[in-house]
Formats: C-alpha cells, structure tokens, sequence
C-alpha cells in the first residue's frame, strides 16, 4: 500500500482510498514519462484512439455552443447598440473556457469510459494480473501510454474546438445579428492578441494549459477506475460509470479553481 | 523450495484457508485436488505473493513472500511461472505477441532470440500455426494451452499450474500432462498443481494433497492416497475413479 491508501485504509473510507489510488496513478504515470520512447506505438494508438474517434463529436459540440454563445450574447449586446462586440465576447469565452471544458466533457463521456471498461474488463479477467505476475509494470505498459496520449490530444482537440466555435459564432453573427464576416473574425482576433506572452496570446496559452491538466485527470480517473474494478461484468459497468462521473466533477471543479489562479 | 506454515486467510467472514501446511522441495511436485470452491486457486495465489496470509508463512526459495517490497516480489516472480485457470491471455495481443510480452519486457534478448524461444514454447503446446491469432480467435483450450506456454516462456524453476487439463479434449490432456512430467524430469522444475483430473494427478505427482474446508484432509505419494481408508477421501475421489 502506499502512504495515500494507508491514510484511506485508516479513515475506513473507500472513496479515500479510490482516490488515494488515483493520485497515486497520476504521480505514477508522470514518474514514468521516461519510459514514452519505448512505448511509442501504443502511445500513438492511444492518440489516434482519442484524437481521431473523438474529433467529429467535438467539433460537433463546439460549433454549436459558439452558435449559442453569439446568438444569446449578440441579443444583448444588440440592445445596448454593442452588437460589434459580439466577436470579441465569444473568442474570448471560446478560448478561456467553453471551449477546453466541452472538449474535456467529450472526452470524459467518450475516453474516460472507454479506459475505465477496457482496464476493467482487463482486471476482472485477470489479465493485469498476469502482467503482475510476469513483472510487466503496469504502470508503464498500461496508464502511462493512456494519460500522455490524452494529456497531448487533449489541448489539439482544443485548439480546433475553439476555432471551430468562433466559426459557428460567425455564422449567427453574420445570418442572425446581420454583421459582416470579416469584422466578426477580426474582433475575435484582436480579442486574442490582447496581453500576448512570448508571441502566444494570454487566452490561448491559458486554455491550452487547462486542456492539458484537463487531459491528464481524465485520463488517470479512467483508468484508476478501470484497474479497480471488482465482480465481474457488473463491476466493470460501475467503474465506467464512475470513471465519467468523477471526471466530469473533477473538470468543473478544476476549472473554477484553475480560473481564479489563472485570472486573479 | 515452497513452504507453508500455519497459512490462514479469510475473505470476509468466510474462512478460504484455515492453517494450510505443506512442502515442495527442489525439483518435487505438488497436486492438489479438491472440490470446486474450496480455496486451491486462492493457495496458489499466495504462492506466488497475489494474496497475502492472515496468519502464518508463506516461503518461496527461503524467502518470505508477505515481506518481500515490490522488486524483491520482481526478482522472486521472474523464477515462477504461473498457468491461469482462465488463461489471462492479453486480449488485444497475438499468441506471438503474449508469449514475447514477457521476455520484450523483464529481459535484453534481442527479437531473433525471442522469436526462437516463443516458437520453441508454441511448438511444445503443438499451436505453432497459431501465432498470428488473437485470443479471441481460438479456442478455449487453445487458450489454455498458449497460457501453458506464456508460462514456460521465461524458462522458471518453479511453475503452478491451475487446472492445466481444463478445457482439453483426452487426447490433448494427456499430451499435457506429459510434458508437465518431461519438463520435471529434464529440467528439474518444481510445481504445484491444482487439477480436476485424476490421470493428470497420477503422471505428475510426487505428492498427493486432497484440500477441503479450508484444510488438506490427507497428503502423500498418489498411490497411497488413491488407497486411502480416509471416508471423504475416497467419497471425493471415487466418483473420478469408478
Ligand atoms: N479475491 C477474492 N475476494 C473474495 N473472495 C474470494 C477471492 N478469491 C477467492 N474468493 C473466494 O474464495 C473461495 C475459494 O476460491 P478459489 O478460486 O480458490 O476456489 P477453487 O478451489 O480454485 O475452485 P475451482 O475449482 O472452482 O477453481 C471462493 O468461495 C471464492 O468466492
Ligand atoms: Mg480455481
């Protein structure tokens, strides 16, 4: 046991101790970076895994939140005569939040399960045991390729939700608030280019980081659940539930805090 | 070489072990038998330091498992060899690819030498034209029998077998059942076995163990214990041998 479970075994709690094995999993995966050069196959498995099976349901999901974004924001503004303003308050709400948050909310539904129930169904059958007993370090083999993989496609998939939202904002702006295309982007860029650190605007470095500690957690509550997954078929369905359940928490919960150091 | 004395464990409130004491020197080999539920697998698991005892000890090469750290516990597994008795093959892995799994990943063979050493071990479970499958792709006892060889792979000194005749057809468990003997006989590897099977108990054995509630009932060289005056004994035994 290590000293989390212990402190977890002594509470009596089993949620401690689940989330004592997490913490642990994550200190673990990251402690074995080093190992990534010998496991680049299952790592760009991992990423073609979720990047690619995730990218049309993200890109989806942020089209659409940066068309409501500028539909309900643009009435309002519209009846101040701010309507122009439209651009820059959705890039900006892209790019800080929406657009990191609703990406990492796929990917919880999407990725985080899929790990829980594949680790799950490895556990219950006894296959991580038998790389136990063969001296295969779980770790290594199994969650390292998994949370980097998620942990570098997370801020991608990002990237590309923001971008696509500002589109989707566009397409209001210019069909449902009247305003022209051009000036709608070139707000939305100015918006950005604001307090740029090294040439990288502030907006998106900030989202870009969240996405990535974003990655990261859903990635090691996915497959901490699925390594403790018990009883059979049943088990592995509580895990997985878990597993989308405390990483969608755990975003929300993040992000708020993650907001007030980045922004205070 | 595999001692255990005194060895108890509880899951809950059900009592699985309840003082388990037996030894297997170098080179000998162990059958146990006993009925379904009665806490075999659970004896093998703590052999090889999955499970540990509520009371007692349990030691392998001189050394205490319970008190083994995690490369200690390393060190101690790359000697064994550990048959599941539901195969536990890795599921998005070939055949070929489980039996390297191992070898890629505690030793520095180069690939020539592991495609030797797995060919070799796929070709003494007789499923050579199998290599390229996916578990999912064969049999059961297909599966059991490239667990046999995920065993064998890493050359151990000790082996436990769980169920190893499980799922076979006669033919095969007897085919089975004698390379188990070759491999003790040739190689001098000390086992422990858990089968159903009296004709597999009667090729392998050095010693007989019939396990029930937690116990062995009797133990000794598998004539003696087929002989055995013991009532439940030969109850358990008797519906194999008539
Ligand atoms: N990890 C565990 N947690 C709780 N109970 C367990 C665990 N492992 C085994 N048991 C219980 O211990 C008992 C013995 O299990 P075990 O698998 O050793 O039986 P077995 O003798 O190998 O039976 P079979 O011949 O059917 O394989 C069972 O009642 C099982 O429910
Ligand atoms: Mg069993």
């Amino acid at each position: 046991m290590n000293p989390f479970q212990r402190v977890g075994a002594a509470l009596m709690a089993p949620p401690v101790v689940g989330a004592g094995f997490t913490m642990h999993l994550g200190l673990a995966a990251l402690a074995r970076i080093s190992h990534i050069p010998k496991r680049r196959r299952p790592l760009l498995d991992q990423m073609h895994l979720c990047g690619i099976k995730s990218l049309h349901v993200v890109l989806f999901v942020n089209f659409f939140i940066g068309m409501i974004l500028a539909l309900q924001l643009g009435f309002e503004l519209a009846r101040y005569g701010q309507q122009e303003a439209v651009g820059l308050a959705v890039s900006v709400a892209m790019v800080r939040e929406m657009a990191p948050m609703m990406t990492a909310v796929v990917l919880a539904a999407s990725v985080a399960s899929a790990m829980a129930a594949e680790l799950g169904t490895m556990r219950v059958q006894e296959e991580v045991t038998a790389l136990e007993v063969m001296s295969v370090d779980v770790y290594s083999y199994l969650v390292a390729p998994r949370v980097l993989a998620l942990t570098l496609i997370a801020p991608m998939l990002t990237t590309l939700s923001a971008i696509v939202g500002i589109l989707g904002g566009g397409l209001i702006a210019y069909s449902q608030l009247g305003l022209d295309f051009h000036g709608y982007l070139r707000a939305s860029l100015e918006a950005l280019s604001d307090n740029s650190f090294f040439g990288v605007p502030r907006g998106l470095y900030t989202g870009l980081m969240k996405a990535m500690i974003f990655g990261f957690t859903i990635s090691v509550i996915g497959c901490s659940n699925g390594l403790r997954a018990t009883h059979g078929a049943s088990g592995v369905g509580n895990s997985t539930r878990a597993a989308v359940r405390n990483s969608i928490i755990m975003i929300i919960v993040l992000n708020f805090f993650l907001g007030k150091i980045i922004y205070q | 070489m595999i001692k255990l004395e005194g060895v108890k464990k509880a899951f809950g409130t059900q009592q699985v072990l309840d003082g388990v004491d037996f030894h297997v020197p170098e080179g000998h080999s162990l059958v146990i038998m006993g009925p379904s539920g009665s806490g075999k697998s659970v004896i093998l698991k703590h052999i090889i330091g999955l499970l540990n005892a509520d009371a007692g000890r349990v030691s392998v090469m001189g050394k205490n498992v319970a008190e083994l750290d995690r490369s200690g516990l390393r060190e101690l597994r790359r000697d064994m060899g550990y048959l599941f008795q539901h195969s536990a093959l890795i599921n998005w892995l070939s055949v070929f690819d489980n039996l390297a799994l191992p070898l890629r990943e505690t030793t520095k063979m180069s690939n020539s030498e592991i495609r030797a050493r797995v060919m070799h071990v796929l070709d003494l479970v007789q499923l050579s034209a199998a290599e390229n499958k996916l578990p999912s792709e064969i049999s059961g006892g297909m599966q059991k029998r490239v667990g046999l060889a995920r065993a064998l792979v890493t050359e151990p000194n000790i082996i436990l077998y769980d169920e190893p005749e499980a799922g076979l057809d006669p033919e095969m468990s007897a085919s089975v059942s004698h390379m188990m003997r070759e491999l003790k006989e040739e190689h001098g590897m000390t086992s422990v076995t858990v089968t159903h099977s009296v004709s597999c108990a009667l090729t392998v054995a050095d010693t007989l163990a019939v396990f029930e509630k937690g116990r062995f009932l009797i133990s000794g060289p598998p004539t003696e214990v087929l002989n055995s005056k013991h009532e439940r004994v030969r109850e358990f035994l008797g519906a194999q041998l008539d």
